[in-house]
């Protein structure tokens, strides 16, 4: 029998606020464990949350770029369950009045695009970490991260495979990374999700038996979780068996998902409206004031490089995905650079290039990159020249036309310098002017060739097959 | 020393008759000396008092005024002190030391007044005798075999045994009026919102005020002058601006409309607790205000909400005293959840545990409906019917409670102790001001209140018809008559 996948994601991803979501501790990742904690995240008795009204601005960009409504009346909810990197004992979130709701995105699936529904997006806040020294056999806390704010994203039941899964975890992220509000750092576990999934024989209309999926450490994680799970639900199955409804670990070590707790031990959270915060109230202005700000989205930026840059839709996409790629093109075409141009550099060779030297960031002005083209353009650099230019600018950045002088790499496009190399070349191989001349084209690259090796690899390979042209013609 | 009031006080020390430093002194004296009896203190704080009454001393010195400048007063333990053990009367947090201090302390350290101590409670405010202390138990200086009333026990019997001139408490369903009615002193339940709530260990948020206890209405001005305000670290607390409460204290009454709700005054009250309220509406008219029976009906919902609400919000406020981050943990566990489980079974008490499986109860899926969001619902109709009332009167008079102090012992049965919080809860589920002031004594010897209570922060309007009452009504402070040990 034939199954479909149906997916569900619940995304978290940290905020990039400068200060928590209830106090004014920082939230800067990496600190020295217990350092940017005070009695409010820490829970200590008596305390009391203030929220950061940067979050609520923040969660309604990710809204407005996710297509949702914003909620005008919402509430925070308390989450109670005990464990011990949880300070209060509970976590205040969102139950029923999220920031936002009813939303969608829009992913290129392999029939075309595709809209996947947001349920919501609400506000919470992280907990701790917990540091287990098996060693010494004890485990210590570390409430750093507690009270780091979070918006949950939480998808429709839409996605039909681990491929669109990671389609659309890859759109949010860039979203995210467009909007500046979250660093999406997976290592970091500033961008973590959970994966609900369940299977059904194809055609079949209800919903099979779901399991959630939890400790998905990043995208690629996410697309072997859900095939493995997909792939032991349909066995299940098969086998005449059912699925149970529970929470399951991902351990992608052992690529292997592990029984958590079945529904029958699922927490009872017990949510009720935090008594100690007051409604969120978001009025139209503070909407119309944040969409008014938002910045130019990847969808937009890519219906703009088809558009008016006639770029192939495979890289506008490659470009887009970035936001720190696109926003260098923007730069590199914005200082003169054609667009085919720029893109082609920084889809093939720049990328390659960011690999090698182990760095993220292009160590060189857009406006370097943008000369360097513009002199292809012009005949002064070879293509090769122009490769071996971006390189040494990647280690001292620097004109590229100064670099170009200093390692002799601009092109030789003067007529009587090239002939002077061609006609030293012809003399040297009669053998293979004959052949030329008997209509064997292979020898014209050989000479075109000797003529490069001749001149260092700086003259015009155009103007040395004219010259070659001309010269046997005469003869 | 004869007892003196705050404003007594102060002008003895502004007027150099007395120095901070005496004042402080006297006082821990007599902690020493009669608290053996009360038991109301349960951390005296010598060496800090001492200091502070120095620094007092100075700021008069260079001519500074104040009105709590140099003034001793006792805080309840559960307010955060910082660098002062602030226990809750629990043994969970018998060892806990804030780091920092509540707004309220802040506040009083800035208008120079002397904390001589911490002051005894019910466990985390629940209960109404301060027996459920997991220290000691409070005494009623008027009957030393009575309880003080509770939670704010300590509080009530130390203003009443002259330990200190004032005390702060909190009320979350009568925590402060129900112990100053018992031992015959002012006690103020501000509006919700009015003071904050920043460093007092959370019972119930949304119930939960600081309030204080004094000698008189005047003393009782004084103290809110110093407590009201907005707080920046307090989400509930309102950007109100705080009048002087003392200005036209003196006013009188004259043309107030005075509300006496006939529910307040069915069975289960002592006759003479009904008898000082018709009084009180005699001496009411006397002053030249109009009073009217009007109603209440929704009253008797009042008590199984508040006891839903409190109990609820309880479950999850108290949740963080897990044994893992500060108080009590329990040794010697093999795993998390037993140590969990062993820490919260011997830090908490008996009620402490009660409320705490009741909100759970209340709270878990499939009962949130029924019990929860229910009570929210009353709670919204009890604000509507109190706002209703007050188109038509500027202040309601009930009785504080049903009875005057009972004895030690006597409410075993849980539910009758919860009975005796009826004429009070109503007030703080509707978020309203509320007062006690001291209406004489029952033939036993016993102190009676009347409550009066009045609109959202209308404290200046319930302080002038309580200072009018209190002028008209002659009765002042209830002394004790226990002098053992002064």
């Amino acid at each position: 029998m034939r199954y479909e996948t149906v997916i569900g994601l619940e995304i978290h991803a940290e905020l990039a606020t400068k200060s928590k979501i209830y106090c004014s501790c920082s939230t800067e990742f990496g600190a020295a464990p217990n350092t940017h904690t005070c009695p409010i995240c820490t829970g200590m008795p008596g305390t009391l949350p203030v929220l950061n009204k940067k979050v609520v601005d923040y969660a309604v960009m990710a809204g407005l770029a996710m297509n949702c409504s914003i909620t005008e009346y919402g509430k925070q909810d308390r989450k109670n369950y005990f464990y011990p990197d949880l300070p209060k004992s509970y976590q205040t979130s969102q139950f029923d009045q999220p920031v936002c709701q009813n939303g969608y995105l829009e992913i290129a699936s392999e029939n075309g695009p595709k809209k996947i529904g947001i349920t919501r997006i609400h506000i919470e806040e992280d907990a701790g970490k917990l540091i287990h020294d098996d060693l010494r056999g004890y485990t210590l806390v570390d409430y750093n991260r507690c009270g780091v704010p979070l918006i949950e994203i939480v998808t429709e039941p839409d996605l039909r495979s681990a491929k669109e899964a990671k389609c659309f975890l890859e759109t949010v992220k860039s979203i995210l990374e467009y909007l500046e509000i979250s660093d999406c750092k997976m290592q970091e576990g500033s961008l973590r999700c959970d994966v609900n999934i369940s299977v059904r024989p194809a055609g079949q209309q209800q919903l099979g038996v779901r399991t959630e999926m939890k400790n998905i450490n990043s995208f690629s994680a996410a697309v072997r979780a859900i095939e493995s799970e997909s792939e032991r639900q349909i066995d299940l199955l098969e086998a005449g068996k059912t699925v149970i409804r529970a929470t399951r670990r991902w351990d992608d070590v052992k690529n292997q998902s592990f029984d958590m707790r079945s529904k029958e031990q699922a927490h009872d959270y017990r949510y009720f409206p935090e008594p100690d915060l007051v409604p969120i109230v978001i009025d139209r202005q503070w909407v119309s004031r944040i969409k008014n700000s938002l910045p130019e989205l990847p969808d937009s930026r890519k219906k703009k490089y088809l558009s008016k840059y006639g770029l192939s839709d495979a890289d506008a996409a490659q470009l887009v995905s970035s936001k720190k790629i696109s926003d260098y093109f923007e730069d590199t075409v914005g200082n003169g650079a054609s667009p085919k141009l720029a893109a082609n550099w920084l889809i093939g060779e720049i990328p390659k290039l960011l690999r090698k030297k182990g760095t993220e960031e292009i160590p060189f002005c857009a406006e370097y990159l943008a000369k360097t083209i513009q002199m292809t353009e012009k005949g002064s650099l070879s293509s090769s020249a122009a490769k071996a230019v971006i390189e040494e600018m990647f280690d001292r950045p620097r004109d590229p036309e100064n670099i170009a002088k200093e390692k002799g790499l601009l092109q030789i496009n003067d007529e009587a310098a090239v002939m002077a190399f061609v006609e030293k070349v012809i003399e040297e191989n009669p053998q293979a002017v004959k052949e030329i001349k008997s209509g064997k084209d292979k020898a014209v690259g050989f000479i075109v060739g000797q003529v490069m090796r001749y001149s260092k690899g700086r003259a015009n390979p155009q103007l040395i097959n004219k010259l070659l042209k001309d010269i046997l013609a005469e003869k | 020393m004869k007892d003196f009031t705050v404003r007594e006080l102060g002008r003895l020390l502004h007027g150099r008759e007395l120095s901070a430093l005496e004042l402080t002194k006297i006082y821990l004296d007599r902690i020493a000396k009669t608290d053996a009896v009360i038991e109301s203190f349960i951390t005296v704080c010598e060496e800090q008092a001492i200091k502070a009454a120095q620094a007092a001393d100075k700021r008069i010195a260079s001519g500074e005024k104040g009105a709590l400048l140099g003034i001793p007063v006792g805080i309840k333990d559960n307010i955060c002190t910082s660098g002062v053990k602030t226990t809750c009367a629990s043994k969970m947090l018998s060892n806990f030391v804030p780091p920092y201090d509540a707004t309220v302390i802040k506040k009083l350290g800035q208008a120079g007044a002397v904390m001589l101590g911490k002051l005894n409670m019910d466990e985390f405010a629940m209960g109404s005798s301060t027996e459920k202390s997991y220290f000691k138990k409070t005494k009623n200086p008027h009957l030393l075999n009575c309880v003080p009333g509770g939670s704010s026990g300590g509080s009530a019997a130390c203003v009443s045994a002259g330990l200190a001139p004032f005390a702060l408490g909190s009320d979350t369903g009568g925590s402060i009026r129900q112990p100053a009615s018992f031992c015959g002193t002012v006690g103020l339940k501000p509006t919700y919102g009015l003071v904050s709530r920043y460093g007092l260990v959370a019972f119930a948020s949304s119930l939960d005020q600081i309030g204080c206890f004094t000698r008189d209405v005047y003393d009782c001005a004084i103290v809110l002058n110093h407590i009201a305000g907005h707080d920046a670290m307090d989400s509930t607390s309102a950007p109100f601006i705080v009048p002087d409460y003392t200005n036209g204290l003196t006013d009188g009454i004259s043309g107030k409309r005075i509300g006496i709700p006939k529910q307040y005054l069915e069975s289960g009250i002592q006759p003479e607790v009904r008898e000082a309220v018709n009084k009180a509406a005699e001496y009411f008219e006397k002053a030249g205000a109009v009073c009217e029976e009007c109603s209440l009906p929704l009253t008797k919902y009042a008590l199984p909400a508040y006891y839903l609400i409190s109990s609820a919000e309880a479950s999850s406020n108290l949740a963080r005293f897990d044994g893992v981050k500060y108080g009590f943990r329990a040794e010697n566990c093999s795993n998390l959840s037993e140590m969990y489980e062993t820490t919260r079974s011997l830090g908490f008490g008996e009620e402490v545990k009660r409320r705490i499986m009741l909100g759970t109860y209340a709270l878990s899926s499939g009962y949130y409906d029924a019990y929860y969001k229910k009570a929210q619902q009353v709670r919204t109709l009890i604000q509507r019917e109190f706002a209703d009332n007050f188109k038509r009167f500027d202040i309601l008079l009930t009785p504080t409670t049903p009875t005057t102090a009972f004895e030690f012992g006597e409410k075993a049965d849980p539910v009758s102790m919860y009975m005796g919080d009826i004429c009070t809860v109503a007030i703080n589920i509707a978020g309203l001001p509320a007062i006690n002031v001291p209406a004489g004594l029952d033939s036993r010897g016993k102190p009676v209140g009347i409550q009066l209570i009045a609109p959202p922060f209308c404290e200046q309007s319930l302080l002038k018809c309580a200072y009018a009452y209190e002028q008209t009504a002659g009765f002042g402070f209830l002394q004790p008559e226990f002098k053992e040990g002064i």
